[in-house]
């Protein structure tokens, strides 16, 4: 497991998405409301690529014609046939068990923290007066 | 027989109003005056032209008179024939089909009447189903409460297709009086013909209308199943008569992919609707869409994955198989008894009672 | 745990294999760009009536869609306009990446196949056609035109597969599948007889509305049985045109059914030939069990691709449909499109999987 440095916290705007590449593995990163979450980005149905998926709201029934909605946001519908996955486990709303796309620890660190290392960037430079959203991988 | 001595459980057996007639007798005043006056006769459903082929095997076509209008007949060719311990009557006569609601339920109610007293009363082994005016569902379900207290009444019955999908929340009366009775629905190829007989239009020949029904059942299926009634009428079944079956497979696998991508816009649905199916939904054998080759009909049933869902029918006296061979090709052992036997007991609660 | 997709292990190169995609959508920047491939009258008629469907809205259908313009959500094109309009893009996204060779295109928006203005249907089927070849195929010799005809317009519709017949784009006929009336009605025949006569394949795509419910039973309130009861209504197409007896008049004619998988296939023919045992007198002019039409006159696109509870059982049911009757398409760039690397969960052998992604296509349509 080792920290990478994947984006700074400017780059992805809040409600919006970026695919990084950790360890030659495509990783969709999401921004929502301040909240980053990183998951898998190869949809688990037929390979989809989820960093183009839409962050829905849950929607739950407790009988025909209700609609209610919680989790604002914390599902990620994949941009093909629509399954939906939990963007904070990965498990796919309709059949968990079997299906989920891996989630990651994401964390948000200033520059000054990582400047003590250890931690892998890949693409760009950590500056200490940064922002740097980090993935566990 | 070839049943291994298992007296079986026929659930779809089809007596005939020989005509408006014979209903007279078990209808009011008023309705009776207009038959009479407006001629009114006639309703048997144009899918069973009585002198068709499909209508009556000609081992059983009677001397004189339409198929399956003779009690003696019935008797000895269904019951006796295939040594049936219980047989259910599905009477398809026109009352569903009217447009008017109030004649539509006074024909319904009639048919009743007259399968209770003509047939039932006969013969200790035959069952009905209770037919219901489907156009009002508030006197389908008065016509239910009526019915409901003659145990013999063990099934209401709708055509597959009416005026609108059967999922759609006006039926929710119908559904909610048939749980509360312990009575299964019993959906039956048959039209009001209120749209066309295929979703792209009226075909031409009575072949299609048969054939068509496939298609009919399957859209009626995802009509219960999106509008959420499964869950809101947990303990209700649905059977499907004359629907054949092998299009299951295919069906359930495209069900559930829609439902993985769209069930957002039917939350209500949480769970697989194939889960949902094969617990909730029931079929008769006959007429069986069955394939050529038995190991095809074996691999068939290996995808439907539920034995618990088929029970027998002979479909008298319509003409679907020879002599006795009741049962199509491929059917193990042990599927063929919960067919004869367990599956029309779990799925009809009422015939437990009165074998018990 | 199932973390990553079920992908072929053997999956070869499908450059290698010449993918044949039997289904990709183009769409128009915006639908003024049909107004140069009008006349003058239509095109006034364009801009004051404009399109009427059987459908009460002008934009949208009755059963909104899953996503935006139907979609996939990446394939808006960055250079903007909608999904399916901007070829580099498609080439970037689709054709190049999955080594298609030949792509079958189906224009659906705007269309003239099912407009209720005989006149107009007609002209903008032609201009729709025109604009397939200006736009795309002159461009991109990958992709292939299709010649929509209005089918409730048939004297229309055969002169124009006339006039593009020979166009040396246009490699199939198609049309609204839910149309006035079925399409085994032998007010059609003129165009099965003009398309076997040229050898047209007819690829019939799911579209069109002919007002009616889309179920025998009424019309379904959600999207989710909509997309499923347009499937059926493909099944009642195919055993319309066997049963009326359209591949008894045309025995060469061949049919591609567009958008609807094809594992139902195989019921069908059981169905229709079980029924047809006690109706054979009914429809005397069919010489054969319709199964033997559906195996021979009859071919299936894989989208939406049927998903199977076990692998296997999909292997049973190409078996029973005809491995030769399998057609690969992804219905680019719709939201329920398929990717040939992962929606074919089943085992093959090299030649079985060459034979669906592009064997069986190069065969029907005659490219060597
Ligand atoms: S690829 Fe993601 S839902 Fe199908």
């Amino acid at each position: 497991m080792a920290r990478h440095v994947v984006a700074t916290t400017g780059e992805i705007a809040p409600g919006s998405s970026k695919l990084v590449t950790v360890r030659g593995r495509s990783v969709a990163l999401f921004n929502r409301d301040g909240e980053y979450f990183a998951i898998s980005n190869t949809c688990p149905h037929a390979g989809g690529s989820l960093c183009h998926g839409a962050l829905v709201s849950l929607v739950q029934s407790s009988r025909p014609g209700q609609y209610e909605l919680s989790r604002r946001g914390e599902m990620l519908q994949c941009p093909w046939h629509g399954w939906e996955f939990d963007i904070r486990t990965g498990q796919s709303w309709c059949d968990p068990e079997s299906f989920r796309a891996r989630a990651y620890q994401v964390t948000v660190e200033p520059g000054e923290t990582l400047a003590k290392g250890p931690y892998v960037a890949e693409t760009f430079p950590v500056a200490v007066e940064g922002e740097y959203v980090v993935v566990e991988f | 027989m070839g049943f291994d001595g298992l007296m079986p459980i026929d659930c779809d057996i089809h007596p005939a109003v020989p005509g408006m007639q014979a209903l007279l007798p078990y209808i009011d005043d008023h309705w009776r005056e207009t038959i009479i006056s407006r001629g009114i006769d006639g309703l048997d459903l144009n899918l069973y032209p009585p002198g068709a082929e499909i209508s009556c095997r000609p081992d059983w076509r009677p001397e004189s008179g339409k198929p399956g209008t003779s009690f003696e007949q019935l008797r000895t060719q269904a019951l006796d024939g295939f040594g049936a311990r219980i047989a259910i009557c599905n009477c398809l006569y026109g009352g569903p089909a009217m447009y008017s609601e109030d004649l539509g339920a006074a024909i319904c109610r009639a048919t009743n009447l007259w399968m209770a007293r003509e047939w039932l009363d006969r013969d200790p082994r035959l069952r009905a189903s209770i037919v219901v005016p489907v156009q009002s569902p508030e006197l389908a379900v008065e016509e239910i409460e009526r019915c409901a207290p003659d145990r013999r009444f063990v099934q209401v019955l709708m055509f597959a297709a009416g005026e609108q999908p059967l999922g759609r929340r006006p039926h929710w009366p119908i559904y909610e009086a048939a749980q509360r009775h312990g009575l299964p629905i019993g959906i039956h190829a048959g039209s009001s013909h209120r749209h066309p007989n295929s979703g792209i239009g009226w075909t031409q020949y009575l072949l299609q209308d048969h054939a068509a029904f496939a298609q009919t059942f399957q859209a009626q299926l995802l009509s219960l199943l999106a509008e959420g009634v499964f869950s809101r009428f947990p303990t209700l079944k649905f059977v499907l008569m004359e629907s054949g079956f092998t299009w299951l497979p295919p069906f359930m696998w495209r069900a559930v992919k829609m439902w993985r991508g769209l069930r957002r816009e039917i939350p209500w649905v949480d769970r697989s609707p194939a889960d949902i199916i094969r617990e909730r939904v029931r079929i008769t054998i006959q007429p069986a869409d069955a394939p050529p080759d038995p190991a095809q009909m074996r691999r068939t049933l290996e995808m439907i994955g539920a034995d618990e869902m088929f029970l027998f029918s002979s479909d008298y006296p319509h003409w679907r198989f020879e002599g006795e061979a009741a049962l199509p090709g491929g059917f193990s052992p042990e599927l063929v008894r919960k067919i004869l036997v367990d599956n029309p007991l779990a799925t009809y609660p009422r015939l437990k009672e009165v074998l018990s | 745990m199932n973390d990553g997709p079920v992908m072929q292990a053997e999956r070869p190169a499908a450059q290698k294999i010449g993918m044949i995609d039997c289904d990709i959508h183009p769409m128009m920047r915006s639908p003024a760009d049909v107004l140069p491939y009008l006349s003058t009258r239509w095109r006034e008629h364009y801009q004051t009536i404009g399109p009427r469907y059987r459908q009460p809205f002008l934009g949208s259908s009755a059963y909104p869609k899953a996503t935006p313009q139907l979609s996939r959500r990446d394939s808006w094109p960055p250079a903007g306009g909608p999904p399916g309009s901007d070829l580099d893009f498609m080439r970037e996204q689709h054709l190049d990446p999955l080594g298609i060779e030949l792509g079958m295109l189906q224009p659906l928006f705007p269309r003239g196949m099912d407009e209720r203005n005989l006149d107009f249907a007609a002209a903008m089927c032609r201009a729709v056609n025109d604009w397939q070849v200006e736009a795309w195929t002159s461009k991109e010799p990958r992709l292939k035109a299709n010649i929509t005809v209005a089918c409730d317009n048939p004297i229309a519709a055969v002169e124009e597969i006339e006039r593009c017949a020979k166009s040396g784009h246009h490699v199939q006929v198609s049309f609204a599948t839910r149309a006035i009336e079925p399409l085994g009605s032998r007010k059609y025949w003129p165009i099965y007889e003009a398309a076997e006569r040229h050898n047209l394949p007819l690829g019939l795509h799911s579209v069109g509305n002919n007002g009616n419910a889309v179920q025998p039973g009424g019309a379904p309130s959600y999207y989710f049985e909509e997309h499923q009861c347009v499937s059926l209504s493909l099944h009642a197409m195919v055993a319309s045109m066997v049963i009326e007896g359209v591949f008894e008049a045309f025995p060469q004619l061949k049919l591609i059914v567009i958008e609807g998988g094809f594992a139902w296939a195989a019921s069908l023919g059981w169905r229709l030939d079980a029924h047809w045992q006690r109706f054979r007198a009914e429809v005397p002019h069919l010489k054969r069990p319709p199964s033997e039409y559906l195996r021979r006159n009859v071919w299936y696109t894989t989208q939406p691709m049927d998903e199977a509870e076990k692998p296997a059982y999909l292997r049973d049911m190409i078996d029973w449909v005809g491995w030769d009757r399998v057609l690969f398409a992804t219905d680019y760039p719709h939201w329920d499109s398929d990717d040939p690397r992962f929606s074919l969960k089943l085992r093959m052998s090299e030649d079985e999987r060459a034979q669906i992604l592009g064997g069986n296509a190069r065969a029907l349509f005659g490219i060597a």
